[in-house]
């Protein structure tokens, strides 16, 4: 039977040019029709050290980058030799013969070899080494039976019209190598269900946090240049003067979140990104946004930690830093994005909770999230802002409250510059008008109300939030339980189980902050739970038995840096049904 | 009633000051407030920000918006208010260690970007609020309750830092000259870029050095010794002078772009401002990009 989906990667050093060359595959398979999970496996060094792009598409949706490859692209020796133990019998390795000799002894007997002599396929057109990247490209485009004329569009428009004589040439080396590989190459029984007339988006979920965020209407981005939130700071950057929006690199992440909260009790929607250094430098601020009840919108972008850990790699090791970000007792909302999609519309929605609520909304992405590319089919555009309640004209009284107590615990909110509304905003503890309470006049009542005012938005939030969904049958041996990027590889086991016809279901907890109470409900029915989680000490699972008292019975933990994979997850349910 | 012209007594706030009697931070507050009063600047179109020391405390006797934010980061959250909505008057406030110890970073980086606004220190030179340790203006030698037998550093010179890191009005006031203080102050906030106005405080309860007596001993104006204040090297010179001779007035002033006016994305007028019904299709527009 012919398979229609495939898996390739590409291997090389790092300033090979492997980004592009994925992300040449990736709009050739998606302007296809095709859906495509993309994952990038790097180190922090910009020549040399060792990364591979792994590109997976189907004409169904795919949830994870795969586990075994069909093609390697190798582009040096090291890499061929490192990377073939990970292809499938029957599939192949397209290299430059005239730079890597393999040795035949290590490779598996089913694994097709495809040496492409680049010298001599391109000897008419040019010389630079990358070349190589694209006669490999074009030949796997024939073994893959794909259209030719898709694929030089798109190298049409990676080039453009400025680069004319780079465009021609790789143009050329294309053909010259879709030519080779007709001629010279064993034929591959793949057929991907393609659809040239359906062209699918592909985005990272940091693309998609940035661009939720042009929807919600932010005006202002601040952030300090850190692996794997900076892609933020480069996109919005890069559209800045197409949306309007202010975007500022400071000089520290402290910087960085007083001044988007300056932005912000101006009255320009504000937001922050960094991953956990930064996330801990901008710590005490996010205790006075919730103080002086400025929104705001803080990504954390996780990475392998402690200290400066595994800066390139993924992990999700910082939900009781933010949990537990700032001193003191305020509301604060946690919201953990599950995929590509889902970034988009989660950045939208902590603008609204900012607002409305007059918080601070943290969003915890990771750096698998933030970096990996995913097909999406379009998202809503109808993007709906919630400013919140804001006070525009002058109090009848004459007499602003700032802080006013309300059934709500939110009171409304009046920019610099409102006529009648003047105000303190202040760190220290103070009254409903703002005025400061903390050393010299001291008010214990008041800071009691106040303290209780401030807290009671936290019940209204939640009733906001849409309730806990579990996905599978509700009659399961076994509950999954897991938050964040994890969701898609879960979302494939679990599609495994029920064609296995395993009694497997799974809660997804976005909402970490508010605790949402239909948890509690759907883990005491349950009748054996798993936890699944990127970290070493549990921390969802503590955090479960903290709000609930319930105790999950068996864990899977993962911290080496890389995402969950599909088989890990069945072994381990295997292992306890 | 906008109309009517405004008096000092509209700028205040009905709190009454939490300072020591004597204390160097009332003629600021004074200064501010007659600033204010000359320029009849409407109060709702003024933010007065500050972060945490005695001095700090100053954003609740202004009746104007105040932020009262967190230790050492004023100028940040100032510098955010611009960016935010740069029609509005922004002044940071606060003491030597906000702004000169735990704040440095942000101030020298401030003044690189030549934000509009009006940075005010209160200058005593000791950590007043935590009950007299040393400050990064505190004098090599000093003995406070941090260094008994006497401080170890030399000093932060923010005029210094200033003139060499693109603030464009930098100048320097005392609290034992109100009026002189008041005239300064109020160039600072007419002036179009970043302007520091470090004002020689003194702390009457923990620093028994640097008096109003040990000052007016010292102090001279730039102005009687007609000093130019648009040469940048002569201002170098005169940042250096203190101990036996000490100048007070304008050391610098320069016309230059501030970054609002350099940012695209304040083109169009305050962020405050701009429509949000059209976001949506911006995104869509660009999420072409992606396919």
């Amino acid at each position: 039977m012919s398979k229609t989906e495939v898996v390739l990667r590409v291997a090389g050093a790092a300033g090979d040019g492997i980004a592009s060359s994925g992300e040449a595959f990736a709009k050739i398979c998606s302007r296809s029709g095709l859906h495509l999970l993309a994952y990038n496996s790097y180190q922090s060094v910009i020549r040399g050290g060792f990364i591979w792009l792994q590109i997976r598409a189907s004409h169904e949706k795919v949830f994870t980058h795969g586990n075994k490859v069909d093609f390697l692209i190798a582009l040096n020796q090291r890499e061929f030799e490192r990377n073939c133990v990970d292809i499938v019998p029957g599939g192949a390795i397209l290299y430059n013969s005239d730079k890597i000799k393999p040795n035949k002894d290590k490779i598996n007997e089913n694994i097709i070899l495809c040496p492409l002599p680049v010298g001599q396929i391109i000897k008419d057109i040019g010389r630079n080494p990358i070349l190589q990247n694209t006669v490999a490209l074009g030949a796997l485009i024939k073994l893959l039976d794909l259209d030719f004329e898709n694929m030089a569009n798109v190298i049409r428009d990676y080039f453009g019209k400025k680069k004319q004589t780079a465009m021609e040439v790789n143009l050329q080396v294309s053909k010259a190598g879709y030519d080779y590989a007709d001629k010279n190459l064993p034929q591959f029984d793949f057929k991907l269900e393609t659809d040239l007339d359906n062209k699918r988006p592909v985005l990272t979920g940091n693309q998609a946090l940035s661009l939720g965020s042009i929807s919600a209407g932010c005006k202002f981005y601040a952030a300090y240049p850190m692996t794997p939130a900076s892609s933020i700071l480069h996109w919005l950057s890069a559209h800045s003067i197409q949306t309007g929006m202010v975007v500022k690199q400071a000089e520290d992440e402290i910087s960085v979140i007083n001044m988007a909260i300056g932005a912000s009790f101006a009255g320009a929607r504000s937001m922050v990104g960094t991953s956990g250094g930064g996330f801990s430098l901008m710590t005490e601020a996010i205790g006075l946004a919730g103080q002086t009840e400025t929104p705001l919108v803080i990504i954390n972008s996780m990475r392998g930690g402690p200290s400066t850990g595994l800066p390139t790699k993924t992990e999700q090791a910082d939900l009781f830093q933010a949990i537990g970000a700032s001193q003191g007792d305020f509301p604060k909302v946690i919201i953990a994005p599950s995929t590509v999609e889902d970034c988009y519309y989660s950045t939208i929605e902590a603008f609204n909770l900012a607002d409305k609520y007059q918080l601070p909304v943290i969003l915890l992405s990771d750096l698998f999230l933030s970096e990996h590319m995913e097909s999406v089919d379009s998202f809503n555009f109808d993007a709906i802002i919630d400013r919140g309640e804001i006070v525009t004209h002058k109090p009848s009284d004459n007499a602003y409250r700032r802080y006013k107590f309300t059934p709500t615990g939110v009171s409304p909110r009046a920019f610099p510059g409102t006529s009648g509304t003047i105000f303190q905003a202040t760190s220290d503890e103070h009254d409903d008008f703002g005025n400061v309470i903390s050393d010299v006049f001291t008010d214990p009542e008041m800071r009691t109300k106040i303290m209780d005012k401030r807290m009671k938005k936290m019940d209204f939030v939640k009733k906001d939030l849409p309730i806990p969904k579990l996905y599978g049958t509700d009659d399961a041996k076994l509950t999954l339980v897991s938050w964040g990027s994890t969701f898609n590889v879960i979302r494939e086991s679990m599609h495994f189980f029920s064609q296995e016809n395993l009694p497997i279901n799974h809660l997804h907890i976005k909402y970490l902050a508010p605790f949402q109470s239909g948890i509690q409900k759907i883990l005491e029915t349950s009748n054996d739970t798993l936890i699944i989680e990127g970290n070493f000490t549990g921390q969802l699972s503590k955090l479960i038995t903290m709000e609930t008292g319930f105790k999950i019975n068996h864990t899977l933990f993962k911290y080496d840096g890389e995402p969950f994979y599909t088989e890990e997850i069945i072994d381990k349910v295997r292992d306890i049904i | 009633m906008e109309t009517e012209s405004k008096k000092i007594s509209d700028y205040k706030t009905n709190t009454t000051p939490t300072w020591c009697p004597g204390c160097g931070d009332f003629a600021v507050l004074r200064g501010v407030l007659s600033a204010l009063t000359e320029l009849q600047i409407n109060s709702k179109d003024v933010v007065v920000v500050s972060g945490i020391g005695c001095s700090s405390n100053i954003t609740g006797f202004i009746n104007s918006y105040g932020f009262h934010g967190l230790h050492g980061r004023a100028v940040p959250v100032a510098s955010g208010i611009r960016f935010g909505n740069h029609n509005l008057k922004v002044i940071a406030t606060g003491g030597d260690g906000d702004g000169y110890g735990i704040g440095l970073g942000h101030f020298i980086h401030a003044m690189r970007r030549n934000i509009d606004l009006t940075y005010i220190v209160m200058n005593n030179q000791v950590y007043g609020l935590t009950t007299g340790q040393a400050s990064p203006t505190s004098d090599k030698g000093m003995l406070t309750k941090s260094t008994p037998t006497g401080s170890l550093e030399v000093p932060v010179n923010p005029i210094a830092l200033g003139l060499i890191s693109g603030a464009t009005y930098i100048s320097r006031g005392f609290s034992g000259d109100p009026s002189h203080l008041a005239m300064i102050t109020k160039n600072a906030l007419t002036h179009k870029g970043f302007s520091l106005v470090d004002v020689l405080s003194p702390c009457v309860t923990y620093n028994k050095i640097q008096t109003y007596e040990w000052f007016r001993e010292r102090v001279y104006k730039l102005e009687d010794e007609k000093h130019n204040t648009r040469n940048l090297d002569s201002a170098i010179k005169k940042a250096h002078e203190w101990d036996v001779k000490i100048p007070i007035g304008v050391f610098y002033e320069a016309n230059q772009a501030t970054y609002e006016d350099d940012d695209p994305g304040l083109k169009n007028g305050p962020l405050v401002e701009q429509p949000l019904d059209n976001t949506g299709n911006m995104s869509k527009e660009i999420m072409k990009e992606f396919i």
